[in-house]
């Protein structure tokens, strides 16, 4: 094949996914700066070039920072003990413990339905009287609490259905690396008297590191993608304590209609993931020891 | 067993065993009260008695009460297409990626590994003005256009297309196949595993798929099961738990038995989806 035909070919292969892809991530991502510079078309309003004047306004919206801030903790309270979870589900699987694949179904069953059948679930668990969660504790005689209903307690109620359902999901990928190291690292360790919380710490953790990696990535961009269990649960409510970013998005862009504002609160969204990427590619990846 | 001389041994074998039981249970429980409440009349949903009688008329009422044929109906319309234009876009795409020599390749590649961070997910408010402008609104294509194009599937399958020897690729050239034959006799086949790893995540990110069908569709005919459920128990039903319950689990059972059927194919191709 000369290279001219390499050439076309691969243009011409490329071509439905590629105009796909920028008519959709590309473009949108772009649009999504330029529309922010501009206001919301209002009935006989037109359009104005407005500057920067949806960016003063998200700097003096409260609520825009109220919603960074639940999603900074809600990333950090969901991504460390799912992953924490994870990775003692895939060590306890990877065992010969009795009822093992009992187990793993148990552990990733959460995974494959979609959020909003477990939000639903999870509601009524929550509910306030009737709930399980509220019989349950009313044994021990704790009084009755609105888990969603309170400020304090709503947001964490939600972390904890966001690790329920990736836990599982997470504990899969330690289960792959886990399966795939070497039998004779723990053999030589054991005849080197190593402990087994030794060898865990100083050669599967950091031999598992690549994995935590990927499953970070993972978790962080989940938690600033999926809001379905907030749509479904709280509405950001009570009084905004649940607003995660992206919902923030949405309740404004398509319950107030204010396309303008929206632009530039995805754009600091598309900042947060942006960042990501940049730590994952620069920082993370040459503090992981690959084999 | 590649940890043996460190499985844990007597009373600390106990322990674990216990403690990965215990967590087993409490990561069903939700499962089992959902259950409970659905298979029961509305006055046991939250009584748990034992000889309580078993009944599927939370499940006939559900059904009823929302069109929930047409929304299984659409949603499946919705996995089939997207996973179909995926398949082929990603197949195409991944071969160019893996074989070919071509100006811009990298730049190229890269910017499609954009969308693995900037879903279609978090677009919703461009995407909407483009669907809106293209006439699409409230479409089952306008739900699956933006996802069709997998930066995710062109990124798994160049992986297995580049794993592929080339001495295969030139002998079926010798043969007299052009590129299109190679990739369909060559590739393809070689790339089973991965297209049904690929398959199975696709089809169950897209069977729970919400806020974008949420915000996209607006009627009946259009709804994804996802938005149907919540718009049914949202505003149809007060508090109805056991209706409601059942008909989450009826929204949910088509994945539900596909998992325990083919439950290690599962598992196996989340595990060969993540590694890279």
């Amino acid at each position: 094949m000369t290279r001219t035909t390499q050439w076309v070919y691969g243009w011409l292969l490329l071509l439905p996914a590629m105009a796909l892809l920028v008519l959709f991530t590309h473009y949108p991502a772009v649009a999504t700066l330029w529309h922010s510079f501009f206001s919301t078309p209002k009935g006989s309003r037109p359009v104005v070039f407005v500057g920067a004047d949806n960016y003063r306004q998200l700097v003096e919206d409260p609520i825009f920072w109220q919603a960074l801030a639940n999603n900074i903790w809600y990333a950090v309270g969901t991504i460390v003990p799912s992953i924490v979870i994870a990775l003692l589900m895939a060590v306890w699987v990877n065992e010969r413990i009795p009822g093992r694949g009992v187990l793993r179904l148990a552990y990733f069953t959460p995974t494959i339905l979609p959020m909003i059948a477990v939000a639903n679930i999870w509601l009524f668990f929550y509910t306030p009287e009737y709930g399980l969660l509220e019989k349950f504790l009313g044994w021990f005689g704790a009084p009755s609490q609105n888990w969603l209903g309170s400020k304090s307690t709503a947001l964490a109620a939600l972390m904890v259905v966001t690790i329920w359902k990736e836990a599982g999901f997470f504990m899969i990928f330690y289960l792959a690396a886990l399966q795939s190291m070497s039998p004779h690292l723990a053999e030589a360790a054991a005849i080197e008297g190593a402990s087994r919380w030794y060898f865990f710490r100083r050669v599967t953790f950091p031999l598992l590191m690549p994995t935590t990696l990927f499953v970070l990535v993972n978790a962080v961009i989940n938690a600033f993608r999926l809001v379905d269990h907030i749509v479904v649960m709280t509405r950001g409510g009570p009084d905004n304590a649940t607003a995660l970013l992206l919902y923030y998005v949405y309740e404004i862009g398509f319950r107030f209609w204010d396309s303008a504002y929206a632009a530039a609160l995805t754009m600091v969204l598309l900042a947060v993931l942006g960042l990501v990427a940049l730590a994952q590619f620069f920082f993370l990846e040459r503090k992981v020891h690959y084999q | 067993m590649n940890t043996m001389v460190y499985e844990p041994r007597g009373f600390t074998r106990s322990l674990e065993t216990g403690a990965a039981w215990l967590l087993g249970f409490l990561w069903v429980l939700p499962l089992l009260y959902a259950f409970w409440t659905a298979f029961h009349p509305p006055e046991f949903s939250t009584r748990f008695d034992l000889t309580a009688p078993l009944t599927l008329d939370n499940f006939a009422r559900a059904w009823s009460a929302a069109p929930f044929a047409r929304y299984c109906f659409n949603t499946v319309l919705l996995v089939t297409m997207v996973l179909g234009a995926q398949l082929v876009l990603v197949t195409l795409a991944a071969y160019a990626f893996a074989r070919f020599e071509f100006p811009g390749r990298n730049v190229l590649f890269a910017l499609v590994l954009v969308q693995l961070m900037v879903m279609p997910d978090v677009l919703i408010v461009e995407n909407y003005r483009t669907m809106t402008a293209l006439g699409l609104k409230d479409t089952i294509l306008a739900i699956g256009l933006p996802y069709m194009a997998s930066a995710f599937g062109i990124f798994l399958l160049r992986q297995t297309f580049k794993g592929v020897p080339r001495e295969l690729d030139e002998a079926a050239r010798v043969e007299g196949c052009t590129p299109l034959q190679v990739l369909w006799k060559v590739y393809v086949p070689l790339a089973r595993p991965t297209y049904l790893a690929y398959a199975l995540v696709s089809v169950s990110y897209h069977w729970n798929n919400f806020l974008w069908p949420l915000i996209i569709t607006n009627s009946v005919e259009s709804r994804p099961v996802t938005v149907g459920l919540q718009v049914f128990s949202a505003t149809d039903q007060g508090i109805d738990w056991s209706i409601i319950t059942a008909a989450t689990l009826l929204t949910s059972a088509p994945l539900l038995v596909a998992f325990l059927l083919f439950q290690r194919q599962f598992v196996q191709s989340f595990m060969r989806a993540g590694i890279r």
